[in-house]
């Protein structure tokens, strides 16, 4: 494996093993929350405000409680008692369960239906009639940021915090980096490139929506709650504290989840009230959002304007990069909103050595809450660096990739290179990727083919651009940073879980702390565990999902499932191979030092024929009294894995393009990418995984804008308004990597789930803007739709500005 | 109001809401739950069954529209249990990843590869551009189609595109 060039082909597993969760999906038979039918189970509707701002005069539900099948309406009073939405980073303003006296945002929850039908749920919540006093909106962020006018009339003001560094929050530092860049400014030899720019907001958009089955058993004191959540034992431990619960009295269960990307990685405020309405009305409560409930109500992603500027020599040396932007926390703060941001401050400057200083300010707006949506914050930060550097390279003459490479961290920095704020990163070597890339690529013979095309006056572009990301959260410690998941009685959410059991006869159940929404762990642990034990990986069952049997992780996001939640689980499968080692020693009348596992068993070193089954260990096992004095009996381990840092995974993107000079319209023709992200466990599925990323990212630089109008409103309700690219719109990808392990873990995997989208969405746009530099058009904002192409041609036109 | 159809070559009798869709009758009447619905305004795709031949999504029509139609859903593509060439393509060609959109987009396949059985690439993308996908990024389904294609033909499939085929 490793179809790079010239690079290290380390590997620890490697293999391409077909994905176990496939034939119940493809057969229909995969249960997703919806699916779920309870005997005598309520359903939900809500009543939404159609209002970004406005004061709520009074609610009226007495046509829908005489409704027939409508057995309640709840609004604000009836839920005050269980206080705001629990919130991991309570920074901000927090969510009210459903709105009192003002709603904040289009689509904000005022009142709760629950009926016997969905159909009769959804009428009845019509039929609530709430009279409304519309205010004026804050929408605009810098309008925001200014405080003309206040979001929350009880906060002095709408900026929560500004995330500067670095290095992060040593003060005399960042002044000495700001005195670096301007005197780097002063000389007579550098140049300075700004780009202010608008990193859209967006959609997360799931194919599944979100859904929750609340269902309270009086007698147990348990609640029982289905939920298509990305962080189960999070959910399960923010009901407790809302419900004054323990964390036995909660059982969550997260069965099929069909796509999550970040925004099913929040606790949210229907999740509570239905778990309300079923204790209060004492049956299974169901809510199902539609398309419409998820535009409104279900988390959005990005949302920054910012300026970034690049000083360095005309050779090509940078001496410094300033960020100074804006981002958009919506109107109530959720699980982790202000954080966001930070992780795009953790990989401000990319996996280069310039100074920098960066500075993102958090507001509050009259809009939906942003939080994770992938990659969270950092392909936010990745755009802007690059799109700047890009500039600068334009602007001086020379290659973009050229540029990258003089200002890279070296590879001999490594072990002991940090970022701009100071963060330790684990390992790298960006120049070598980058040189895969352009080689792999052709890239001069691309070049070649673009300036040919150029000379007959079509508007091809060919655009680069690197990254590295952090992920793989870890490092436990981030909870000494503040980072606690407290709030849903979970005292860290940055270590992993795993618990490996041999059954009687043999085969092996995995059990994780974390959960997938497509990234296929019911393979890749089977993977793990099969490598460690030589157990066939048919013969492993993963479980995962219901925090009544799983051990406590924190969930599937930040790319961190394989490195943090994998290696648990690979060390709890060596737990169980030195037992099992011990027990095959007993049968076999030898030292446990010369057992080998092989071959769907074991023996003794140099004597393969006398082999015994796992089936034998695993009897042995369960039969305490033949064993050893001192053994215990059964066959599993849990392991914790507590990882020392984050991971650094990296790469370099390259897209070919041609824009229609008459319509705006641009073709993505090629997009060729060279990732690193360690160690590949499997290569179909990290394949898949950046395959996936990269629709993202190109989604978000080509089709998709969740952007609010200047009134509040929000015209993007259904897939029509808010296009995802179709599979018309994309060209298959070209994927290669490098193999740089991570010494952070035992698999030297760093994560996948998130690169796709950090690498892409900057390299489409500096592809496009290469392909109308001619035009002299030096930025053109995302999404690259066909009318805003169009319009930055004609204005290039218009003022003559053709370089 | 009452409905009768076939659905997966079972006999349906049931009495809905005349403004009950197709897709909810599916899903919460027969309990077949592996259709699904994925938006409200027939964009998706999700929902895609095949009815009379021809594919279409059932959250655009209503249950009555059925009325005496032959609907297949996911759950009845398997013929005696052995996985339709669409859905071995999926799977040997890792063309799902969270499964949501799946069934929709196997049904919209075999209609595709009902009508055309030897597909471009850019024919099965234009074909397929009614169900979305928010995973795969489509490269993977596309694979998944090809792969599909060829055995219906009765050849041998395109190698996949990673080095080792099994570990």
């Amino acid at each position: 494996m490793g179809r790079g060039v010239g690079v290290s082909t380390t590997s620890v597993l490697g293999g391409v093993v077909k994905r176990r969760e496939d034939p119940a999906l493809i057969r229909g038979t995969g249960l997703y929350v919806d699916d779920l039918q309870l005997p005598g189970m309520l359903h939900v509707a809500f009543v939404r405000s159609p209002y970004a701002h406005a004061r709520v005069v009074s609610v009226d539900a007495s046509d829908a409680e005489a409704m027939d099948g409508v057995r309640a309406v709840y609004t604000a009073s009836d839920v005050a008692h269980l206080g705001d939405l629990v919130t991991q980073v309570a920074v901000g303003k927090l969510r009210p369960l459903l709105a009192g006296d003002k709603v904040n945002h289009l689509g904000e929850a005022v009142a709760m239906v629950a009926a016997d039908t969905r159909y009769g749920a959804r009428d009845a919540a019509d039929a609530v009639d709430v009279e409304y006093d519309p205010l004026d909106p804050v929408i605009d962020l810098k309008e925001a940021a200014s405080d003309a006018a206040l979001v929350h009339e009880d906060m002095e003001s709408n900026v929560l915090l500004a995330w500067e560094g670095g290095p992060w929050g040593d003060e005399e530092a960042i002044a000495a980096t700001q005195q670096s860049i301007a005197d780097a400014k002063a000389r007579d030899d550098t140049v300075s490139v700004s780009i202010e720019a608008v990193n859209q907001r967006l959609l997360p958009m799931p194919m599944e929506p979100r859904s929750v089955v609340a269902d309270w058993n009086v007698g147990y004191g348990r609640f029982t709650v289905h939920s298509s959540t990305q962080i189960a034992h999070a959910l399960a431990g923010g009901i407790a504290q809302t419900f004054g619960l323990s964390l036995t009295d909660v059982r969550c269960i997260a069965p099929e989840v069909g796509g999550g990307f970040g925004c099913k990685l929040n606790v949210y405020n229907d999740e509570i009230l239905v778990c309300f309405a079923s204790q209060q009305l004492g049956r299974p409560v169901k809510f199902t959002e539609t398309r419409r409930d998820a535009a409104g109500s279900t988390i959005h992603g990005r949302g920054w304007v910012a300026t970034a500027t690049i000083t360095g020599t005309g050779d090509g040396q940078i001496l410094g990069y300033e960020l100074d932007g804006i981002a958009d926390m919506g109107a109530y703060s959720q699980n982790f909103t202000v954080a966001i941001p930070f992780l795009g401050l953790f990989v401000g400057a990319g996996q280069y050595t310039f100074p920098t200083h960066w500075k993102v300010a958090c507001v509050h707006t009259h809009t939906m809450t942003t939080d994770a949506y992938r990659g969270a914050g950092r392909p936010e930060a990745a755009y802007y660096l690059e799109r700047a550097i890009d500039a600068y390279a334009r602007e001086i003459g020379v290659d973009p990739a050229e540029v990258r490479r003089m200002n890279f961290i070296p590879a001999d920095k490594f072990p002991g290179a940090a970022t701009h704020i100071g963060f330790p990163m684990d390992t790298g070597d960006y120049e070598t990727n980058l040189d895969a890339l352009l080689e792999t690529a052709g890239y001069e013979d691309l070049k070649a083919e673009r300036d040919q095309l150029r000379a007959e006056g079509r508007l091809v572009g060919l655009g680069l651009a690197t990254y590295v990301e952090v992920c793989g959260f870890g490092p436990s410690a981030l909870v000494d940073l503040g980072f606690s998941w407290a709030a849903y009685k979970i005292p860290s959410g940055f270590s992993g879980s795993g618990l490996v059991r041999v059954q009687a006869d043999g085969t092996a159940s995995v059990i994780i702390g974390t959960g997938p929404t497509g990234q296929g762990h019911q393979t890749t642990w089977a993977q793990i565990v099969s490598n460690q034990l030589g157990i066939p990986v048919e013969n492993i069952r993963v479980s995962h999902g219901d925090t009544a049997e799983s051990p406590l992780g924190i969930g599937t996001f930040g790319s961190r499932s394989a490195a943090v939640d994998g290696s648990a689980t690979y060390e709890a499968a060596n737990k169980v191979r030195a037992k099992a080692a011990d027990l095959a020693a007993h049968l076999l009348e030898a030292s446990a030092d010369d057992i080998v596992f092989a071959d769907g068993g074991a023996h003794v070193a140099g004597s393969p024929d006398q082999q015994v089954s796992w089936s034998d260990i695993a009897t042995l096992a369960y039969q305490p009294h033949r064993l050893p004095e001192g053994m215990e009996g059964g066959l599993e381990a849990h392991a914790v894995f507590s990882p020392g840092n984050a991971t650094w995974p990296f790469g370099s993107h390259l897209a070919l393009v041609e824009v229609d000079g008459d319509t705006g319209d641009v073709k993505l023709l090629r997009y060729i990418a060279m990732d690193d992200c360690g160690n590949v466990i499997n290569p179909m599925i990290v394949d898949g995984q950046i395959h996936g990323g990269l629709a993202q990212g190109i989604g978000q630089a080509m089709f998709e804008d969740g952007d609010y109008e200047a009134d509040g409103n929000l015209l993007k309700w259904s897939f029509v308004e808010y296009p995802l690219p179709t599979s018309a719109d994309l060209p298959s990808f070209e994927l290669h990597r490098t193999v740089t392990p991570t010494d952070i873990n035992p698999l030297g995997v760093k994560g996948i789930g998130e690169a796709g989208t950090i690498g892409s969405a900057q390299t489409v746009v500096n592809a496009v803007v290469d392909a109308l530099s001619p035009l002299g058009v030096t930025h053109v904002d995302m999404p690259l739709r066909p009318k805003r192409v169009w319009a930055a041609i004609q204005a290039a036109k218009t003022n003559g500005s053709v370089s | 109001m009452h409905v009768s159809l076939t659905v997966n070559g079972q006999r349906a009798v049931t009495d809905v809401e005349p403004r009950t869709l197709l897709v909810h009758l599916l899903r919460e009447e027969l309990g077949l739950t592996g259709t699904h619905v994925g938006c409200d305004t027939s964009y998706c795709g999700a929902c895609t069954v095949i009815l009379d031949g021809k594919t279409v999504k059932s959250c655009t029509m209503l249950a009555v529209q059925a009325q005496g139609a032959e609907v297949t859903t996911i759950e009845g593509l398997a013929a005696n249990g052995d996985l339709h060439p669409v859905q071995e393509g999926f799977w040997e060609r890792h063309g799902l990843q969270c499964g949501f959109c799946t069934p929709g987009m196997i049904m919209s396949a075999v209609g595709l590869l009902s009508e055309n059985g030897s597909p471009s690439e850019d024919e099965i993308r234009h074909g397929l551009e009614g169900n979305l996908c928010r995973c795969t990024g489509y490269h993977n389904i596309v694979r998944a189609v090809e792969y599909a294609a060829a055995k219906m033909r009765g050849e041998e499939p395109p190698a996949p595109e990673w080095e080792e085929a099994s570990a």
